[in-house]
């Protein structure tokens, strides 16, 4: 029953989240580098979530050709420049990684 | 087809190659929010009330380690602060609309909707059917969550567990961040989140996100004053339906 009501609770702070800017929006003062530096959210926040799975294994840097994911990470990487295609990096990424581990 | 139809269906399918790595987290949430003890009504229940992958996967983490419940909410909470950043950055762009289509929306604005959906914006500031194609978007990923965590849950530990899926959702995220990088002051975010998270990886709560995302945006404002391009800010006061 506590649980449950974690949940809820939780679940009503992340609507607030996600809602908060959009109807405060021009009722609160926001300074203008705040405002300007929005436009590098998307891409700071994707590398905060992307690195960490790439370069540490169990909380310790890692960096050598013995992490698996770090190869395939930086390939698919590598395919997504070259082709800008979603499905096209997954693929590629995952075959590369089963393709690491296999050899 | 009415131009609200086709841009909803254009919000649809943006999602579509996204949602090839949604699943496999959906089906791997659910396998270990079970594993974790979670009954599986509320380990559902928690797709649509919460509706947050990552703080999905917190709260089961901390639920097997017996943490409180004043815990989870607090760390749900601050797992899940990016999404004011994301509620910053969309704002503008939802401003002409109704309260109501504003709360839909806020609802539907998770890390994958928003990728789409703000990317999109950018390119057509000015494009009509905004709100449907977020719609639309939202939607596609919504049902996509539910179903999947809802086939986890379904079956369980099972041979999925196995394979490396969970490797499906960072190079999403990989293919969604990649063409991000349009100038040098967006790289220079980009390789300053990247090694500030290393660093930052000790702390609690997953701060390491917020600390990385702040100190990219700092990198980047900062890059872009040394004159290497401006930035091109959102029209305000654009339509948006």
């Amino acid at each position: 029953m506590t649980l449950w009501l974690a949940v809820i609770v939780a679940g009503l702070l992340t609507y607030g989240q996600r809602l908060s800017f959009i109807a405060l929006w021009g009722r609160l003062p926001m300074p203008s580098g705040m405002r300007r530096g929005l436009r590098f959210v998307p891409v700071t926040v994707l590398m905060a979530l992307i690195v960490p799975d790439l370069f540490l294994r169990e909380g310790a840097l890692v960096i050598s050709v013995g992490n698996e994911r770090l190869l395939a990470g930086l390939s698919a990487a590598l395919v997504a420049w070259r082709t800008r295609n979603v499905l096209v990096t997954i693929v590629a990424g995952m075959a590369s990684l089963l393709l690491l581990k296999a050899v | 087809m009415s131009n609200a139809r086709k841009a909803f269906f254009a919000g649809v399918r943006a999602e579509l190659p996204i949602l090839l790595g949604v699943v496999p987290f959906g089906l791997i949430y659910g396998i270990t929010a079970l594993a974790a003890g979670i009954p599986p009504v509320l380990a559902q229940a928690m797709s649509w009330i919460v509706f947050a992958g990552s703080a999905q996967f917190v709260i089961a983490q901390l639920v097997a380690g017996g943490a409180p419940a004043l815990i989870v909410v607090v760390t749900t909470f601050v797992v899940n602060l990016r999404h004011v950043l994301y509620s910053a950055s969309v704002a503008p762009y939802v401003q002409p609309l109704a309260a109501r289509w504003k709360r839909l929306l806020a609802y539907l604005l998770t890390d994958e909707a928003y990728a789409v959906v703000i990317s999109r914006f950018r390119e057509a500031p000015e494009g009509p059917g905004k709100r449907w194609f977020f719609l639309g978007a939202g939607l596609a990923l919504w049902a996509t969550w539910q179903a999947s965590t809802a086939v986890g849950i379904f079956l369980g530990a099972s041979v999925l567990a196995s394979w490396p899926l969970d490797f499906a959702l960072p190079l999403t995220f990989i293919a969604l961040a990649v063409p991000a990088v349009r100038d040098g002051a967006a790289a220079a975010a980009a390789v300053t989140a990247g090694v500030v998270v290393i660093v930052a990886a000790g702390l609690p709560h997953r701060l390491d996100l917020l600390v990385a995302a702040g100190a990219g945006a700092a990198a980047g404002l900062a890059v872009e004053a040394m004159g290497i391009r401006p930035a091109p800010e959102p029209a305000r006061g654009e339509r948006a339906e």
